[in-house]
């Protein structure tokens, strides 16, 4: 497996992340069953752009989160570089 | 449609290499009550539940595969350095036979996942009632789990898919009572 270098950062940036997404996943699942909530939703609206902002830092220095057009890609195609979320 | 996002749900951190709380937790990969088996119980259960809890269905059933992400990756680290002898000892000498180090939708006893662990009656109430249940199962074998491994890496991880299924059926329990509203409403003119 040549994994390339990971910088003392990329844990505490991914968790990071994996905080706000967390809190985005509990806000949706709650919404789901709370449509009328107004705080709720300011709050996930608020959070979104947050996560929004956070996964564009974290993509531009450990590469693409999402593909299919989710998210850009540097020379050479950088998907398919390791490491991927179980090898890390 | 789905996208693949390239990171876990939460991190898995494994503490050593023990393939045989591997095992265990295949109960939870390829299981009855497994992340598998939600997954697809969900999003095949959307299509005929009213409109008002299908984005919940879909929205549990997605997560419920970044679940088995975790899973996949216990059992991938647990595993990774075993040498045949250990896989032997911890019971996974079959499952080397059959297919190295590589997983395998099967439960904790090596019997591979069926479509009959999951059902769609059609019946929303009945549906709901069966995803409660299943998450609430779910949650005993995540505490049978964590009681079975002193790693706290793991327990820390297995912990927090402990929470979800309390979350989801909490939701689950939810979307009942908005079924049940919904069918009172609507015999009022």
């Amino acid at each position: 497996m040549s994994e390339k270098q990971l910088d003392a950062q990329y844990y505490a940036k991914l968790e990071g992340l994996q905080q706000l997404d967390f809190a985005l996943v509990e806000l949706t699942l709650y919404l789901d069953t709370h449509p009328n909530d107004l705080n709720a939703l300011q709050q996930f609206n608020q959070l979104a752009q947050q996560r929004q902002h956070a996964a564009y830092q974290f993509e531009m220095q450990y590469g693409p989160l999402m593909q299919f057009g989710h998210s850009y890609s540097r020379f050479p195609w950088q998907w398919v570089e390791t490491p991927w979320p179980w090898q890390v | 449609m789905w996208v693949y996002d390239k990171k876990l749900q939460y991190p898995v951190r494994v503490s050593k290499c023990d393939p045989m709380m591997a095992k265990f937790l295949l109960e939870q990969y390829g299981g009855a009550d497994g992340e598998l088996a939600a997954a697809l119980r969900y999003l095949n259960q959307r299509y005929s539940i009213p409109d008002k809890v299908i984005g919940l269905l879909t929205d549990i059933g997605t997560e419920e595969f970044a679940h088995l992400e975790m899973i996949a990756t216990m059992v991938y680290k647990l595993t990774k350095d075993a040498t045949v002898e250990q896989l032997k000892a911890a019971g996974l000498g079959d499952n080397y036979a059959q297919r190295d180090h590589a997983l395998f939708y099967a439960n904790s006893s090596g019997v591979p996942w069926t479509a009959s662990y999951i059902q769609a009656k059609g019946d929303p109430l009945a549906d709901l009632y069966e995803d409660i249940a299943a998450e609430e199962k779910a949650r005993a074998t995540y505490q049978w789990l964590i009681d079975m491994t002193d790693d706290v890496d793991l327990q820390d991880s297995l912990k927090f898919l402990r929470e979800r299924e309390i979350v989801h059926s909490l939701r689950f329990r939810e979307a009942v009572e908005i079924i049940k509203a919904d069918r009172e409403q609507k015999k009022i003119f």
